[in-house]
């Protein structure tokens, strides 16, 4: 069935006197991972409870797998939506069991199918025979997997997640992720992730829309969004990049770049860290101005003579001090021209 | 494993809402606003009839009796505000400030006094210090026959009673006040260099101005509902005035117009906590402030501390609740003893099922409400939530009059088209009273319900509803089970009070109807104190209840501290 499971035209939502979402337009193909990012306040949550029907738009519709559920006048109440949600803290019920939960929204199911079901969706979580414990008897990754399979029982069109992961450690978070999108992709539902957190977004993304003041910046795959930014903002929001300036001949403090046609005159080159090379030099152009050491190597940052920031990293343990002067050149074909937004 | 659920293409250009869906989004606000105005029209039918009054009736209470009863209102709500601010605002400094024998125990036995009600403290008074009581009849016996000795049917004794069971109010809340901000304020003061009356007079007093006049301001309307304990002590308020007009002639018009003058009392006490607590907005300091550090007492000092806490507590309750268990046991093993023990389950029945019906209309009230605002948001519920808490600050004989006008008015209408409620429903049914007591105390089942529910995430009830699950499915299956304590604590907290109601149960009881506070306070007044302990005592027991509640909270909040 090639049924969209989700689709956005021209979403419009106001609270008080300020604009949340502002003409937001959106659509996802079957099975599809979608990360919604952006800083807090840029409306991200919003639209997502927007699609879950806790909130109702002001104008625009909403289409949930073809159903028309909110067109700004009539708002389908949440629990009429086949939309599955998850939050950062779980909200597990507490007084029910892990089974009791997840064969929550499992209403119109025999009982017997009912506790197959519940089965299926433990082995799918890899928590079998975790049934009988209570929520409060989990770790915080086993709680979140329950919520993951608490969602996924009445077997929605799509998924909506909140900051998921948010709660969790550094390390249970990586594996987590992976955890439930290995469990959407066996099940073909299609998601909506919401994150601020850039890293988290890349990674589980099949697209990822940037979101900012309640507008999609850009919308499209992991390597776009974060090498083909449109703007400074994406760049600068998807990670570490350096602007460099650019001379009428197609040249910045670090070389000659690669130009489709002249720059607009304000543009910059936008460069990311790993696509700048280091050589020492004690008569360098570049001086180290910050080091940090994040365990597989060096985040850097120099000044180029006249005063141009640049960051990039070095991959190995002999990387140069704070003083250390050198050239710095850029890896060909890696850079993007962006024209800043005020 | 099934794939993505199989939903149709409808391509329909609507949303395909469905009636129940319609019901649900129209259904809690609309309920909730019916609730407020279930609350609202009683007092509304009273503050209407004052406009078309029954000049003759004013004019003969006017040439009679209404001059002296204002004067005798004003006098004892002036008399037992400065009395319960002064001994709750001392005993609070007391137990806060310094560190006694006893000094934690009292911090929250200094509370128990909330568990003897006005009417018994009363009777037990007027029966020891009276003029035919013990201690006088020992005191003539000492200084002769006519020795002077403060007469205690006095309006000075009704004002000393009153102190002594209202004082809690300020004593709670002035203590809450001193255990975190105004506390930490002092010791800074005292830091920056002042002496403790100035760091007292320019700090702490001010920073207590809210707390204490919102103490003085439930002082004065327990005071302003009560007409039942004046009467022992000869003091005629324009309460009295109402059940005086309502029992003799049954004129509903009349009662109900005197009514509104003490709905207008009341409003004056709003008023005046309004203007007494003035600009100050001081919240409640998130838990971080350390307090008053306690100052340690010694010697003669700290035994005099003692002393003092020791004869409040004993005067207001200690002794007697003693003297009630004396009596009580002289009634049992006494020649009259069966038959009053009799009645006293049939009474001790009534009560219970007052309590217990008014119990669950005001939980499944609050918890309709407290879940309205969870559903729907928007300022319908909020306003409603509002609204329907009001009764509690509206005193016992204005709810009781404004039910009976309302009953009248819809029985009325029933008549006009042909459905005539059965007999006396206005004028004296356990629907009227039922329906007083909700009005009256909905609030605290409310504001227990509602705390109940902040404490359930909102996260919680979004994930449900996308589970599928129907409002009135997740009330049942999870905001009800998830507040459970507190809708028990609720349910408590009314049942305990309208137990222990007396001057609505006085005005609306059907003919012959007795509760253990009418019969407590009908013996009472006929001078039948051992018949009438054993009723009080029970009264008593069950008061104690919300007090234990309480004062288990505040032990453990110092617990925290």
């Amino acid at each position: 069935m090639t049924v969209t499971p989700l689709r956005l035209d021209a979403v419009v939502k106001t609270y008080e006197d300020v604009l949340a979402v502002d003409g937001v337009d959106l659509e996802l193909a079957p099975g599809e991972l979608l990360a919604l990012v952006g800083p807090s306040g840029c409306g991200k949550s919003t639209l997502l409870r927007s699609i879950a029907g806790l909130v109702a738009i002001d104008s625009g519709t909403i289409r949930l797998a073809g159903a028309l559920v909110d067109d700004g006048r009539d708002h389908l109440p949440p629990e009429r939506r086949p939309a599955g949600l998850v939050f950062q803290d779980h909200a597990l019920f507490p007084h029910l069991t892990v089974a009791d939960n997840i064969g929550f929204g499992l209403r119109d199911h025999r009982t017997d199918e009912r506790q197959t079901r519940i089965d299926e969706l433990l082995q799918l979580v890899d928590l079998a025979g975790f049934g009988d414990r209570f929520p409060h008897e989990l770790s915080g990754g086993e709680r979140q997997r329950v919520a993951l399979a608490r969602a996924l029982a009445p077997s929605p069109a799509l998924m909506l997640f909140d900051e998921p992961f948010a709660s969790l450690d550094h390390n249970l978070r990586i594996k987590l992720r992976h955890d439930v999108a290995a469990a959407l992709k066996a099940t073909g539902t299609p998601a909506v992730f919401v994150t601020h957190d850039q890293q988290e977004a890349l990674a589980i993304g099949d697209r990822i829309a940037v979101m900012r003041n309640g507008r999609i910046r850009q919308l499209g795959s992991p390597a776009e969004v974060y090498h083909q930014p449109v703007d400074d903002f994406v760049a600068a929001f998807m990670g570490t990049a350096s602007f460099l300036p650019i001379a009428n001949d197609a040249t910045t403090v670090l070389g000659p770049i690669d130009l489709d046609g002249a720059a607009p005159a304000d543009a910059v080159a936008m460069v990311r860290p790993d696509d700048i090379v280091f050589t020492a030099s004690a008569t360098g152009e570049a001086e180290i101005v910050g080091a940090a050491y994040h365990g597989s190597g060096w985040h850097l940052h120099a000044r180029v003579h006249d005063g141009v920031d640049v960051y990039f990293t070095v991959g190995h343990l002999d990387a140069p001090a704070v003083g250390d002067r050198g050239t710095l050149a850029l890896t060909p074909g890696h850079c993007q021209v962006v024209v800043p937004r005020r | 494993m099934t794939a993505a659920a199989p939903v149709a293409e409808t391509g329909s250009d609507r949303v395909e809402t469905t009636a129940a869906d319609r019901a649900s989004r129209r259904g809690w606000p609309g309920g909730a606003l019916v609730l407020a105005a279930l609350v609202v029209v009683p007092i509304g039918f009273l503050a209407i009839g004052i406009s078309d009054p029954e000049t003759e009736v004013w004019r003969q209470q006017w040439d009679t009796r209404l001059p002296g009863q204002l004067v005798d209102t004003a006098v004892l709500l002036v008399g037992v505000s400065f009395g319960a601010l002064f001994l709750g605002s001392s005993l609070a400094w007391l137990v806060s400030a310094y560190s006694f024998p006893g000094s934690k125990a009292f911090g929250w036995l200094l509370v128990a006094p909330l568990a003897m009600p006005s009417y018994v403290l009363g009777f037990v008074t007027m029966s020891v210090f009276g003029f035919t009581g013990p201690v006088q009849n020992q005191w003539r016996d000492w200084f002769g026959r006519d020795a002077w000795f403060p007469e205690v049917e006095s309006m000075g004794g009704a004002i000393v009673v009153f102190t002594l069971v209202l004082y809690p109010y300020v004593f709670l809340l002035a203590r809450a006040a001193l255990a975190d901000q105004a506390g930490s304020a002092y010791n800074v003061a005292r830091s920056l260099g002042a002496r403790p009356l100035e760091a007292a007079r320019r700090v702490v007093i001010p920073m207590l101005r809210p707390a204490l006049a919102a103490g003085v301001a439930v002082v004065m309307m327990e005071t302003i509902t009560d007409f039942a304990t004046v009467q022992y002590f000869g003091v005629d308020t324009v309460t009295v005035g109402v059940f005086r007009i309502w029992r003799g002639t049954f004129d509903r018009d009349a009662a109900s117009e005197f009514a509104t003058l003490v709905l207008v009392v009341a409003l004056m006490i709003i008023g005046l906590e309004r203007i007494m607590r003035g600009r100050a907005r001081f919240g409640e300091a998130a838990g971080a402030a350390a307090g008053l550090g306690p100052r340690r007492l010694k010697g003669t000092r700290a035994w005099a501390a003692f002393a003092i806490c020791g004869i409040v507590l004993l005067l207001a309750f200690l002794a007697p609740t003693l003297q009630l268990v004396s009596w009580a046991f002289q009634e049992i093993a006494g020649p009259r003893g069966t038959p009053n023990t009799e009645r006293f389950l049939e009474f001790l029945g009534n009560s219970l099922q007052l309590a217990l019906l008014t119990a669950v209309v005001c939980v499944l009230a609050s918890i309709f409400i407290a879940n309205g605002s969870r559903f729907v948001s928007g300022r319908t519920t909020g306003l409603a939530a509002r609204l329907t808490a009001v009764g509690y600050a509206v005193p016992g004989p204005v709810v009781a009059m404004g039910v009976v006008l309302s009953l009248v008015a819809l029985d009325d209408v029933l008549e006009g088209i042909g459905l005539g409620l059965p007999g006396t429903v206005a004028t004296g049914s356990l629907v009227g009273l039922v329906y007083a007591y909700s009005i009256r105390f909905l609030a605290p089942g409310l504001n227990a319900i509602e705390a109940g529910m902040a404490q359930v995430p909102e996260e919680i009830t979004a994930s449900a509803r996308s589970l599928g699950a129907r409002p009135a499915t997740i009330v049942r299956r999870i905001h009800t089970p998830l507040a459970r304590t507190s809708v028990a604590t609720g349910a408590v907290l009314v049942a305990v009070d309208a137990l222990k109601e007396l001057p609505i149960a006085l005005l609306l009881r059907p003919i012959g109807f007795n509760t253990l506070p009418i019969w407590t306070f009908n013996l009472a007044t006929e001078s039948r104190f051992e018949q009438a302990a054993l009723p009080a005592l029970a009264i008593i027991v069950v008061a104690m209840i919300p007090v234990a509640l309480l004062s288990r909270q505040l032990s453990r909040g110092a617990e925290r501290a």
